[in-house]
């Protein structure tokens, strides 16, 4: 039998191999510090907002659950680490750790609630938490500062020697090593045991439990954990521009990392990133040229994708490769 | 002795349509039983009151004689109770390998686990490959869920269903949709099924029914009405009226 069983194993162990694809960008994530040395605070942002989509794919693309109100745990991790810098602690690394647990701590207590509800549901109550908090933030201006903003936010050097510098060296190296770090994380998750049960959930929720599955349960635990990460994800934020707006907790921002991930492709862990590159470059450029209307280009390559690639960037890439593969055998 | 699975009592009403009225039956261990009775008699309404996925107004579900009618469907599944569906409910995009390792990692308590890669898993898979195999799925367990042969997704259903080590196996119309040939193929397969597995299955074809199954629960209207071996069901009066009453006024019409 185990010379049989040894062929699954092995397919199993080559899904979860490195490609040279994969290698290739991580690699050329590198590019922007020789390249482009005068875009790096773009590129920190990207990195940022990379992370964010991450999270969100690790709840969305892999488990099914919609969310309409991520911003919320971005958020509370940015004001988080901002506050302790503010409040004169502000070292980057424990002020990761620390906004990761503070919306570990949220995305915990609205897991429970989340994971009693699925599809429509879902949209209005993550919908309605993400207001909440975004109200709440705005209100308690002696916390926040309200629409001016918290200021006085005031970061350590890295390691006790990196400074924040404004051309964002410090900011890209610091925000791409830790997305690297959380992707490699999520990476070993999609391929155990746990993210099959994740795409269990997605593909069939009532089948779950007909075998056993204690779905409940697992949707708490990716939900709080794709909170950490958001978290993780606005503090870096927070961190490397030294100062945290109502922003972080907007719509707006809810809506972006939605799209950016469907963009890229969801399900995939690379979607989130290179949707947040193509959308950020893209807002970039357009806002260069057409400032008040930018939103009209993104607008038109929104439908576009859509209509043409419905799995994503990475989704379309994926099609033609296996195409490819199928011409020449 | 207790038997595998009992009901006593068993109630469900939706609005003024009786679904279940006083439902009592007893599996005995590794009995091979088989529910039939006309379309709505509520066949596939008693398996979702007895898994939990409907709640019932009244009455006691016992598995081994221990009252399970409190507890999730899960739960219910990890004590042994497990149900395959009349309509395929599997996992489309995952391939064949996928959904049976899934079901087994779930049984063994390691679904909540990311230390550790699948292939890392290495009894969890050899095991859901290994019942792929006992139901010669082993050659398509790299295809997604979606892309196999309808026949193939039955088997699949009853794959996941064994992944769970059922000691209670509730098959809703196993057969439902596989070509005549074919059905009695897959019920080989159900009659290969480990002894100590107590089976309860719905179907439709009396030529199966009465080839497989060692007692027979008949129900219509939400009630059993009538249960014995194969022979006391072929020869009981009410069966017949049930079965061929609709059928010997055509003869009559025509």
């Amino acid at each position: 039998m185990s010379t049989a069983a040894a062929e699954p194993l092995a397919y199993l162990a080559t899904q979860a191999r490195w490609g040279k694809a994969e290698i290739a960008f991580w690699l050329a994530t590198l590019l922007p510090f020789v390249l482009f040395p005068d875009y790096l605070v773009l590129a920190s942002q990207i990195a940022i907002t990379a992370l964010f989509a991450l999270s969100l794919d690790l709840i969305l693309g892999y488990a099914g659950i919609i969310s309409l109100g991520h911003a919320a745990f971005f958020g509370f991790g940015a004001y988080t680490a901002g506050l302790a810098a503010k409040w004169g602690w502000g070292e980057p690394l424990s002020g990761l750790l620390l906004a990761g647990a503070a919306a570990g701590l949220l995305g915990y207590a609205t897991s429970v609630i989340i994971s009693r509800f699925r599809h429509l549901a879902l949209i209005m109550i993550t919908l309605g938490l993400g207001l909440l908090l975004a109200e709440a933030a705005n209100s308690a201006r002696w916390l926040t500062g309200g629409a001016d903003g918290l200021q006085g936010v005031r970061m350590w050097r890295l390691f006790g020697y990196f400074r924040f510098d404004l051309y964002g060296y410090t900011a890209y190296a610091y925000s791409l090593a830790v997305l690297f770090l959380i992707f490699l994380m999520c990476r070993r998750l999609t391929h155990s045991p746990f993210g099959l049960a994740l795409r269990g959930i997605r593909e069939n929720a009532i089948r779950m439990p007909a075998i056993g599955a204690p779905t409940r349960a697992h949707i708490r635990k990716v939900y709080t954990l794709a909170a950490v990460i958001a978290g993780i994800a606005g503090a870096l934020l927070a961190q490397t521009t030294e100062t945290v707006s109502l922003e972080v907790l907007s719509f707006q921002r809810s809506a972006d990392v939605l799209v950016i991930l469907i963009l890229g492709g969801a399900g995939r862990l690379y979607g989130g990133i290179v949707g947040a590159i193509v959308y950020m470059v893209a807002r970039d450029q357009f806002s260069g040229i057409n400032p008040q209307y930018w939103y009209f280009w993104i607008g038109l390559l929104l439908i576009a994708v859509v209509m043409f690639l419905p799995n994503g960037i990475l989704g379309g890439l994926a099609g033609i490769m296996a195409r490819r593969r199928k011409a020449t055998p | 002795m207790t038997p595998a699975l009992a009901t006593r009592g068993l109630n469900k009403r939706f609005g003024s349509l009786v679904v279940a009225d006083d439902i009592a039956l007893a599996v005995p261990e590794g009995a091979r039983y088989a529910l039939i009775g006309p379309n709505g008699a509520g066949k596939t309404t008693l398996i979702n009151l007895m898994t939990g996925m409907l709640r019932p107004d009244g009455g006691e579900i016992l598995l081994a004689g221990a009252d399970i009618a409190s507890l999730k469907p899960e739960q219910r599944v990890k004590r042994g109770l497990v149900r395959t569906f009349q309509i395929n409910t599997l996992f489309p995009q995952l391939n064949a390998l996928e959904a049976v390792t899934l079901a087994v990692c779930e049984r063994c308590g390691v679904a909540g686990s990311w230390r550790l890669r699948l292939a890392s898993h290495r009894e969890e898979v050899e095991e859901a490959y290994a019942i792929l195999a006992s139901l010669k799925l082993d050659a398509v367990c790299y295809r997604l869920t979606r892309e196999l042969a309808y026949g193939q997704q039955r088997l699949l259903e009853i794959a996941l269903a064994l992944a769970t080590r059922p000691k209670v196996l509730l098959l809703d119309e196993p057969a439902a949709g596989v070509p005549r040939d074919e059905s009695a193929a897959l019920f080989a397969a159900i009659a290969g099924l480990p002894r100590d597995i107590t089976v309860l299955f719905i179907e439709h074809d009396m030529g199966l029914v009465f080839r497989f199954a060692s007692r027979i629960i008949v129900m219509v209207a939400g009630r059993i009405l009538v249960e014995g071996t194969p022979g006391e069901i072929a020869a009981d009066a009410r069966v017949r009226e049930v079965y061929l009453g609709g059928a010997r006024q055509e003869v009559h019409h025509a």
